[in-house]
């Protein structure tokens, strides 16, 4: 499948955009990763952004690789790769530039000011992304039950997570979802 | 954990030498894939206790820096890491490590997905495993919301909710939520906290 130029340049500027509003972290900018991808580009279907998110947290390395699988999903190994690499070029050369030039300044009060600043509103987006991918994953009474389970077990204890995704998905294949 | 001999924070600690390029593509490469629900816990497993790259103290402020910036932590810390011992080329090396490898089974597994998304059984199993992935997600908003909550500052709580709803409720796009909410929350934050020192 060969993208076209246009597609992958809209990939690319989304993305790039994200990465520098992402503040927190990537989980962070999921509510404007499904506006675009669901809302306003209609990449996809809600239930598709639910399954990317599920693959992401399946595999390993970074959460941030759901961009990868939502490139993919718009313009095959090309949009995967494009998509990837505007989410984490932007973010990696302002992080490089910020601890060279932390590195060679007198430790000033900016930076605490900022980072206190910048907790609540990272948070805030956190907790809207919650809310976002329980409205699109949870629509039967016990798909809500089996996501408020899996919260208190993984809240509670130390377990390792991929035994709560594993017990997930043997009870979506049951057909109990 | 803290017993090495004190550093002065702004260069690598002395204990071995500092990593080369493909021991730091490879170093990042293993943790990221080692790394299933986060990859944090695993990279200061790797850089603080197996290869003591960095002292823990100093492993902890270069991921706070890394936490208020911009993008995704985890890769700003590699490149942060990589820079601090090889310069851009070390940033490039362990960027690429973290990434490539984990992006590739991504990108294998999307092609499955493509395939073989729509399948019932499939359908069913992503379904089930999507509900549990997000009380995974949950959980890990709580233990975030958790210290927020102990401080019991008015305005920073004031903040998470209004930023909550004005994304969560009322889904406004990112962008425009951020230009009104980062420039309030400063001002907010440096008002307080020079009024408290003044």
């Amino acid at each position: 499948m060969i993208a076209p130029v246009g597609t992958l340049v809209t990939i690319a500027w989304t993305f790039a955009l994200m990465s520098l509003l992402a503040i927190g972290g990537a989980n962070s900018a999921i509510p404007e990763m499904h506006r675009i991808a669901v809302d306003v580009r209609q990449w996809m279907t809600d239930a598709q952004f639910a399954d990317m998110f599920a693959i992401s947290q399946l595999s390993p390395g970074p959460n941030v690789l759901i961009v990868t699988l939502i490139g993919y999903h718009v313009a095959g190994i090309a949009g995967g790769l494009v998509a990837t690499a505007a989410m984490c070029g932007p973010s990696a050369v302002v992080a490089y530039i910020v601890s060279r030039t932390l590195q060679r300044s007198a430790q000033s009060k900016w930076p605490a000011i900022l980072q206190a600043a910048l907790v609540p509103l990272s948070i805030g987006l956190m907790c809207a992304s919650g809310l976002i991918l329980a409205q699109t994953a949870d629509r039967t009474l016990i798909a809500a039950a089996i996501t408020l389970a899996a919260a208190i077990v993984a809240f509670a204890t130390k377990l390792n997570p991929l035994w709560l995704l594993a017990a997930g998905g043997v009870l979506g294949f049951a057909g109990l979802v | 954990m803290l017993m090495e001999s004190p550093s002065d924070g702004s260069a690598a600690p002395d204990h071995l030498e500092p990593p080369g390029l493909i021991e730091l593509f490879l170093a990042f490469a293993k943790m990221s894939l080692a790394g299933f629900g986060g990859v944090l816990v695993f990279a200061r497993r790797a850089i603080v206790e197996e290869h003591r790259w960095m002292t823990a103290e100093e492993f902890n402020e270069a991921f706070a820096l890394c936490h208020f910036l911009p993008g995704p932590n985890i890769v700003n810390l590699s490149v942060v890491f990589g820079s601090r011992f090889r310069g851009i080329p070390g940033s490039i090396a362990a960027f690429l490590g973290l990434l490539g490898p984990p992006a590739a089974i991504v990108t294998a597994l999307a092609a499955i997905y493509a395939h073989y998304g729509q399948i019932d059984a499939m359908q069913r199993t992503l379904a089930g495993i999507t509900c549990a992935a997000v009380g995974l997600f949950l959980a890990v908003i709580a233990k975030m919301l958790l210290p927020l909550l102990k401080q019991r500052d008015p305005v920073a709580l004031l903040l998470l909710v209004a930023v909550f709803a004005a994304v969560g409720l009322l889904r406004l796009p990112l962008p425009v939520v951020l230009l009104v909410s980062i420039p309030i929350s400063i001002a907010l934050t440096a008002w307080v906290r020079l009024r408290r020192t003044a």
